[in-house]
């Protein structure tokens, strides 16, 4: 527990619940991050903009803080490429076919108090878990 | 252009926040999934402060007819909880797991210039294509 960071972890969330808050209160869309990056290359220009300015953000939004607090946590080195792009792939896949994830389900469905975006977050809760667990205590693939 | 304007401003909070929380941390990510572990409890509370803020504002905000630039909300109505959804929240959460990258972050990690940012959000569109395609063959 000696990495424990409730008081920025809390702060952060509140900042993504105030972004999710603006996006809707003014374009009326849902804040969920991998539809927004699907709907960049599957809509028409104007549904395309705002996703794309939405996507710029988030990058510069990133960039901003590194360079405010630069080291803020050290970034892991050497992590396997095979296992890092495999797992992409699957958040990819598995974020199409249930429509949605961390953003999309996790907060902005629950908020909107929807059962199937509780379901699917109890769900991809569980298996990251599971996942976790077999790679690092069962094949022992990382530390 | 105000919509724009406005998905750009929502976008940088939204990079702050998953800076500042460390989502954009994927051996933050891990250690938090990995409870059998030396279990960091941390992300649970920025699910905890987004839904704190999120749950009294969407409850305000959908109240009004409309939002404020355009003429509906566009808001899921769906209620069915189907095979694609629980099966597709599982690939997702065995993907998270392997990498300790959700959406976001990886999105939000190109600026910080990591390689693993790179693989990330090219292997995710790649399982956007994919799952585009093979769902279009059944």
């Amino acid at each position: 527990m000696e990495n424990f960071t409730p008081v920025s972890a809390l702060t952060g969330g509140a900042l993504i619940g105030i972004s999710a808050t603006l996006l809707l209160l003014f374009n009326g869309r849902m804040a969920g991050v991998s539809g927004i990056m699907n709907g960049v290359f599957n809509s028409s220009r104007s549904e395309m903009s705002w996703r794309l300015a939405f996507l710029v953000g988030l990058v510069i939004g990133a960039f901003l803080f590194n360079l405010i607090v630069p080291d803020f946590f050290a970034m892991r080195q050497n992590y396997p490429l095979g296992l890092l792009a495999a797992g992409g792939f699957l958040v990819g896949f598995g974020t199409r076919m249930s429509n949605g994830c961390t953003s999309g389900h996790g907060i902005c469905g629950i908020a909107n108090l929807s059962p199937r975006s509780l379901l699917a977050t109890l769900t991809f809760m569980a298996a990251g878990i599971i996942t976790v667990y077999i790679i690092r205590h069962v094949l022992e693939l990382t530390v | 252009m105000k919509k724009i304007l406005l998905a750009l401003v929502s976008g940088i909070l939204f990079g702050l926040g998953l800076s500042l929380s460390q989502m954009v941390n994927p051996e933050k990510v891990l250690g938090f999934l990995d409870i059998t572990g030396n279990w960091d409890p941390s992300l649970a509370f920025v699910m905890i402060g987004a839904l704190a803020v999120a749950f009294i504002s969407f409850r305000w905000v959908l109240k009004r007819p409309a939002p404020l630039l355009d003429n509906a909300f566009h808001v899921s109505k769906r209620r069915e909880i189907d095979k694609p959804l629980l099966l597709g929240a599982a690939l997702f959460g065995i993907g998270w797991g392997m990498s300790g990258y959700c959406p976001g972050p990886a999105l939000a990690s190109l600026g910080l210039g990591t390689r693993e940012a790179l693989v990330m959000v090219i292997a995710i569109y790649a399982g956007f294509f994919s799952q585009k395609w093979f769902a279009g063959r059944k």
